[in-house]
């Protein structure tokens, strides 16, 4: 009884092992096609990216960036930042220029309800409002709490959440600014 | 009972949502659209057919005392396995999936079928009752995904013939039962016949 179960235990794990080892691969390499990808929306096209991730503790958390420079000199920052949407973390890249100007936001993962919050995603006239958006100028909050983000209908925590994961990101790079200077 | 009858048993007779009542949460969780419904049907379909088969071969020299065990770790190294293949070659897939292919583990239509067929079956008719089964899961999630998608989203499989919004409900839980509970009436009322 003991040893049935044991041997089936035995054969599974194997089996496990080996398509662990055979998918290892495609699954890095699926990943980092993923972020390649995601680093070319929110960066500008001019400059070169370096795809090795940096860290940065801003807030009490611990934050993944990366660095775009244009003949040596940094020029743009990508920032992983993520915050608690309606359904569980909200996380994005947001490519911020010198001065806080948003470049481009795009949602790496999220699980916003579909149909509603998960619009965060598609929504072209909700993310669009966010390239070249000026921090100096304007404020990264939804339009009902005083800002001038116009929000996803019927979504507001999602479009808050949004909202502030791009605030925290400006924030961020302004941080590392500070540090390099 | 004929070969062709194993697999039509799961279409109709022993549809497994609208008639077995199984597996009930990725039914309702996952059939916001039509190609999700179906993505996570033919996921299903993928175990079932492959633990069916590998069951009915150990079941005769499993130990009565530990045959749930055993059952559940078999079924829990496929569903790894294809977790790890999606998220290797079809990562969008994943992405949407995510969290409900892991829990294809726990999905009683899986386990239902390895202690009522499987385990007393040869491995031809173990998995033809898997493929039976698992084009019963799959026509049902996608015929739910299909009807929630039109009320809404205003679209079928992604193509939109309706602008702007559909009845959100329908999209969020509410919408799910509300759903399920109407198709389930339609198909035993016509099944009767």
């Amino acid at each position: 009884m003991a040893a049935c179960l044991t041997g089936v235990c035995l054969v599974c794990s194997a089996i496990l092992g080996g398509v662990y080892a055979m998918t290892k691969e495609p699954i890095e390499e699926a990943s980092r096609k993923a972020l390649l990808e995601a680093l070319a929306v929110v960066l500008p096209a001019e400059g070169e990216v370096n795809p090795e991730a940096q860290f940065i503790e801003f807030d009490g958390k611990n934050y993944e960036y990366y660095v775009q420079t244009l003949d040596t000199a940094v020029v743009c920052w990508a920032v992983k930042s993520a915050v608690g949407g309606f359904g569980g973390p909200l996380t994005l890249l947001v490519g911020v220029e010198k001065g806080g100007v948003v470049h481009a936001t795009r949602v790496l993962s999220h699980s916003e309800t579909p149909g509603l919050g998960a619009k965060c995603e598609t929504e072209a006239s909700f993310i669009d409002q966010f390239k070249g958006f000026d921090t100096s100028v304007k404020s990264l909050k939804v339009r009902k709490d005083g800002g001038d983000v116009d929000a996803i209908t019927a979504s507001t925590i999602t479009s808050r959440a949004y909202a502030e994961a791009v605030s925290n990101a400006v924030k961020v790079v302004k941080k590392i600014q500070e540090e390099v200077q | 009972m004929s070969k062709f009858s194993i697999i039509t048993r799961g279409l109709v007779k022993e549809n497994p949502t609208f008639v077995l009542v199984l597996g009930m949460c990725p039914t309702l969780a996952t059939t916001t659209s039509a190609m999700n419904g179906l993505e996570m049907g033919l996921a299903t379909m993928f175990v079932l057919i492959l633990s069916n088969i590998v069951i009915s071969l150990i079941a005769p020299v499993v130990p009565d005392k530990v045959h749930i065990p055993v059952y559940i770790v078999v079924i829990a190294t496929f569903v790894t396995v294809l977790q790890l293949l999606m998220q290797a070659y079809v990562p969008q897939v994943y992405a949407t999936l995510g969290l409900f292919i892991p829990l294809i583990v726990v999905n009683c239509i899986v386990l239902g079928r390895a202690e009522a067929f499987a385990g007393k079956n040869g491995a031809l008719d173990s998995a033809l009752d898997g493929i039976g089964i698992g084009i019963g899961f799959t026509l049902s999630l996608t015929v739910i995904g299909v009807v929630r998608e039109i009320l809404g989203s205003g679209s079928v499989f992604g193509w939109k013939f309706i602008a702007g919004d559909g009845i959100l409900a329908f999209v969020m839980a509410p919408g799910a039962f509300l759903v399920m509970g109407y198709l389930m009436v339609l198909f035993n009322k016509l099944a009767k016949k």
